[in-house]
């Protein structure tokens, strides 16, 4: 089957690839390039575990195609902590226990990251429908919703 | 255990909260589930599923999916040993084989839409799907049925031609599709009803719902010539999964060595073995490793689902509220194959009151859908979804606050449950009565909202655990466990193991480890890991605690008897001796006799029962009939929260599971018994959006036959949560609702029609 090359940024590395047509994002990241923090739920857009930021904007990776990312900007789960100093994101959902099983926090802090950079104070509401197109089955969301709240909190006063 | 007081004021870190071990590197993306393994030279396995709900196979050809480039091996139920089924007597729980086999790989028919026929190995996943395409089945396709009390009826198409109803009498003389009937009573029906002043009899039914697990079964086999397998794979029990493997396949069960991935949640639903045996035996035909993953239409489509039920339930009750009589039958579909959570149903019903009079009797149905799989508090909730709305139109009836009548009938110590379980200490009348006082009880309501309030019951199990500790020279301690951490566990492993020796949490490591390094561990399932598997480690800590006063004694040359273990170190009332610390033994231990370890394997008992009483709010749209649940409370009696996060976390997401079961879930069939939804997107689960925080309210009566009090929490918050939730919309509307779930056209058919009478 024929392979494209594409080249494109992710998490700040420019990274060539080959991939064929039919491939998408989330079969590139993980199948090709083994970075399984990206994960698969569904495949069908329908659960957010595959939440990425592509050129600044949360989409699901499994419904976005290999060969449209020549010269993209991605940012995975595997970029998210900056060395080994965890994003406040990050680091709020381990003292929230916001996370049950873990499967569906990558793509949940993701998603939170883009909707707080784009609404850096939003109400619980806000919060939970930003959320709404990523599933998760274990915690109900109470703890996932209180943790972005929080981390707001804090990355609104470290901005000021 | 170091004199804790049972007020639970004395712990270091019992009920604080404390990060969870194994959290950065699921932040991180670093932690591996079932699907982020990668094996070199790995094989890419698909499975050709059924198109049909009900089929005889006539004929199966592979030979163009063999001959296909890329592929490199094709297997057919004719790979896989057929087993005798299993006979009776039957215990709750049925592990049939036969059964087994039939459902991994069909053998003379089909039961269900999405019932796997064959697997293909290929060098790539694309290959092994279009190679699936080339296997040509002839099919005589045959009458199917989906409902369980169709099912029931004489001349219902049948499942299975040698399955005779079990438990009836005379013995019946026609195969059938109810497997048995399961009863259970006390006391005299008919004298109960004859002395209640008020009867209730009502009719409820509730859908399949999945577990809805975020991450796929996936695995991945690695067979090697001598005939040992490894195996990777997502489950909640991995000596599980190599027992049943070993078993179906005909093998040495110490030749099959299983590690546990990650888990991207389970609630029952990764107790069994799907792909499991094809990959093993597709990675035996090729000398390569196999990986299988299912896609999300697989999981929806062969996957096991709780059980669709059918009820008709007669309760009486005098004036004051004493319930007298209360009857029962429940029709729990099995799906494909026998084996629903007949049970549980039955024991669930009435088992928190002290009814005098009970018949109960459960009907095993099979149908042509997926086999049933567990579904946190198997067979509990539509259980309790029938006995807590009749209970609640008793109440209304009899014009009794539904707090009250529940007291009025609540178990206390040294009562029983249905089947003649005496309960210990137990927390039902503290949960009740936290419910009265609590602020949301008599919070006021808006307009077209209503409140809704139900209990449920759920006595817990025990079981086989494992555990092996080792105490390193640095003085940490690696602890290992045979349970696949869901939820928390390994926060849970780490408190009690740092509880026991008095050191900081950071000194222990927990781990899970695989079924060659351990002792059997039965399933992280029943809410008993933390109880059972707990219980385990607390006991492989004292071992280790007993060898350290010993070295200590060595080291003093006193006797051992003077010496205790206290706050991390050694110690005895002798002056002049300064006490010695877990860090300083640690690092003389193999200088002085060898490395120091403890381990337990046990059979934990006494696990108690719990109940959970939720109370919610919902406004009901009269305009489209959807209803959106505003405010949820949950109380459970705990035992004792050894990781309270975890703990709030187990409740919330049961709540929210049943919030589903109760709404929205259900399976899409069409006239051809194929299924409909098997997406997310159809099979509507409830998102972030749908639900209001969960404020869980924890009521702490210690369980007396843990060293801790710990009694299970992860089952009881879903149980009354569709019954609850039902409550509130019946409250909201004014219409008795007893048909799950209550999606928008239903909820508005009743609206509408409660008018037309009205009118
Ligand atoms: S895997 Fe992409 S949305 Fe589910
Ligand atoms: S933590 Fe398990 S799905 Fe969200």
């Amino acid at each position: 089957m024929a392979r494209n090359l594409v080249t494109a940024t992710i998490n700040g590395d420019e990274v060539e690839f080959t991939c064929s047509t039919e491939q998408t994002l989330l079969d590139v990241l993980r199948e090709d390039l083994h970075m399984m923090g990206t994960k698969n739920g569904c495949g069908s857009g329908d659960c957010g575990a595959c939440t990425v930021i592509l050129n600044g904007r949360p989409v699901n990776a499994c419904l976005v195609l290999g060969v449209e990312l020549d010269g993209a900007n991605i940012e995975t789960i595997e970029g998210m902590a900056k060395g080994n100093e965890l994003h406040p994101l990050q680091q709020k959902f381990l003292d929230h226990a916001a996370l049950q099983c873990g499967i569906c926090t990558p793509g949940i802090l993701l998603m939170a990251k883009a909707l707080l950079e784009k609404n850096p104070d939003p109400t619980e509401s806000e919060v939970r429908f930003g959320l709404a197109g990523n599933l998760c089955r274990c915690t109900g969301y109470d703890k996932i919703v209180r943790a972005v709240l929080d981390a707001a909190v804090e990355m609104r006063a470290s901005k000021s | 255990m170091n004199n804790k007081d049972s007020a639970g004021t004395n712990f270091k870190w019992v009920g604080k909260r404390t990060r969870r071990p194994d959290g950065p590197d699921k932040v991180t993306g670093r932690a591996r589930y079932g699907d982020d393994m990668i094996v070199p030279g790995m094989l890419h396995a698909k499975i050709l599923r059924s198109p049909h709900a009900h089929a005889k196979i006539l004929s199966i050809d592979t030979s163009k999916a063999r001959a296909f480039k890329g592929v490199k091996a094709v297997v057919t139920s004719a790979d896989i040993p057929d087993h005798p089924l299993t006979k009776p007597p039957y215990g709750p729980i049925i592990t049939d084989f036969h059964d087994i086999s039939c459902n991994v790989l069909a053998r003379e028919k089909v039961l269900y839409d999405g019932h796997a026929i064959a697997g293909v190995a290929a060098t790539s996943e694309r290959i092994a799907r279009a190679a699936i395409k080339l296997i040509e089945v002839e099919y005589e396709v045959l009458p199917h049925v989906l409902d369980p009390l169709e099912a029931s009826k004489p001349d219902a198409p049948v499942l299975h031609d040698h399955q005779y109803t079990h438990g009836v009498d005379p013995e019946p003389e026609k195969p059938s599709n109810v497997f048995r009937v399961v009863t259970g009573g006390r006391g005299d029906v008919e004298k109960g009803f004859a002395g209640a002043d008020i009867i209730v009899e009502r009719e409820f039914s509730s859908q399949p719902v999945h577990q809805g697990y975020i991450e796929p079964q996936a695995c991945i086999a690695t067979a090697s010539e001598d005939d040992s397998v490894e195996l990777w794979t997502t489950t909640q029990g991995h000596f599980v999964i190599r027992a049943f493997c070993a078993r179906l396949l005909n093998m040495d069960m110490a030749r099959i060595r299983v590690t546990a991935s990650e888990i991207g949640g389970g609630f029952g639903g990764k107790n069994n073995i799907y792909a499991e045996p094809v990959a093993i035996r597709l990675s035996q035909m090729t000398g390569r490793p196999v990986r299988m993953v299912m896609s999300r239409s697989e999981v929806f489509r062969a996957t096991g689902p709780a059980s669709g039920t059918h009820t008709r339930i007669r309760m009486g009750a005098k004036k004051d509220g004493t319930i007298t009589a209360a009857e029962v039958d429940i029709y729990n579909q099995a799906g494909a194959f026998k084996g629903s959570p007949v049970g549980r149903s039955i024991e669930t019903f009435f088992s928190a009151y002290t009814i005098e009079n009970i018949r109960a009797s459960g009907y095993d149905v099979c149908v042509n859908r997926p086999k049933v799989a567990a579904y946190r508090a198997p067979g509990a909730p539509m259980a309790a979804f029938a006995a807590e709305g009749t209970i609640n139109e008793l109440a209304s009836r009899l014009g009794m606050d539904a707090v009250d009548i529940r007291m009025k009938n609540a178990v206390r110590e040294g009562d029983q449950s249905l089947s003649g379980i005496k309960y210990g200490q137990i927390g039902l009348l503290d949960v009740l009565e936290k419910v009265k006082s609590h602020e949301h009880y008599s919070a006021p309501l808006g307009p077209n909202q209503g409140r809704g309030f139900a209990l449920g019951y759920w006595m817990h199990g025990g079981g086989l655990s494992s555990v092996s500790a080792n105490l390193l020279d640095d003085g940490t301690i690696a602890v290992a466990t045979g349970n696949p951490d869901i939820g928390g566990s390994r926060s849970s492993m780490r408190v009690m193991a740092a509880e026991e020796l008095g050191i900081d949490i950071e000194m222990i490591k927990p781990i899970v480890a695989d079924t060659g390094s351990m002792g059997y561990s039965h399933l992280t399932a029943g809410s008993r890991t933390t109880f059972a598997t707990g219980m385990a480690v607390i006991n492989a800590v004292r071992e280790i605690i007993d060898k350290l006063r010993a070295l200590a004694a060595k080291k003093w040359e006193i006797p051992v008897e003077e010496i205790t273990w206290e706050a991390g170190q050694a110690e005895t009332g002798r002056d002049g001796i300064k006490a010695l610390s877990l860090k300083e033994l640690a690092g003389m231990a193999t200088k002085m006799g060898g490395p120091i370890a403890g381990h337990s394997e046990i059979n934990a008992g006494g696990a108690g029962a719990a109940f959970s009483a939720q109370l919610v709010d919902v406004e009901v749209d009269p305009e489209t009939g959807f209803v959106s649940p505003k405010r949820y409370t949950v109380f459970q009696d705990v035992g004792r929260a050894i990781s309270p996060d975890y703990v709030e976390g187990q409740i919330q997401g049961g709540a929210v599971q049943g919030i589903g079961w109760a709404l929205n879930e259900e399976y899409v069939y069409d006239d051809q018994a194929r299924l409909q939804n098997t997406g997310f997107l159809d099979y509507r689960m409830p998102v972030a959006s749908d639900v209001p925080m969960i404020d869980a309210v924890l009521i702490e009566v210690p369980n007396p036959n843990h060293p801790y009090g710990v009694r299970g929490v992860g089952e009881p918050p879903i149980i009354s949560a569709p019954a609850a939730v039902a409550n509130a919309v019946e409250n909201a509307i004014g219409i008795t609702m007893s048909s799950l779930p209550l999606s928008p056209p239903k909820v508005l058919n009743a609206i509408e029609q409660g008018q037309a009478e009205k009118d």
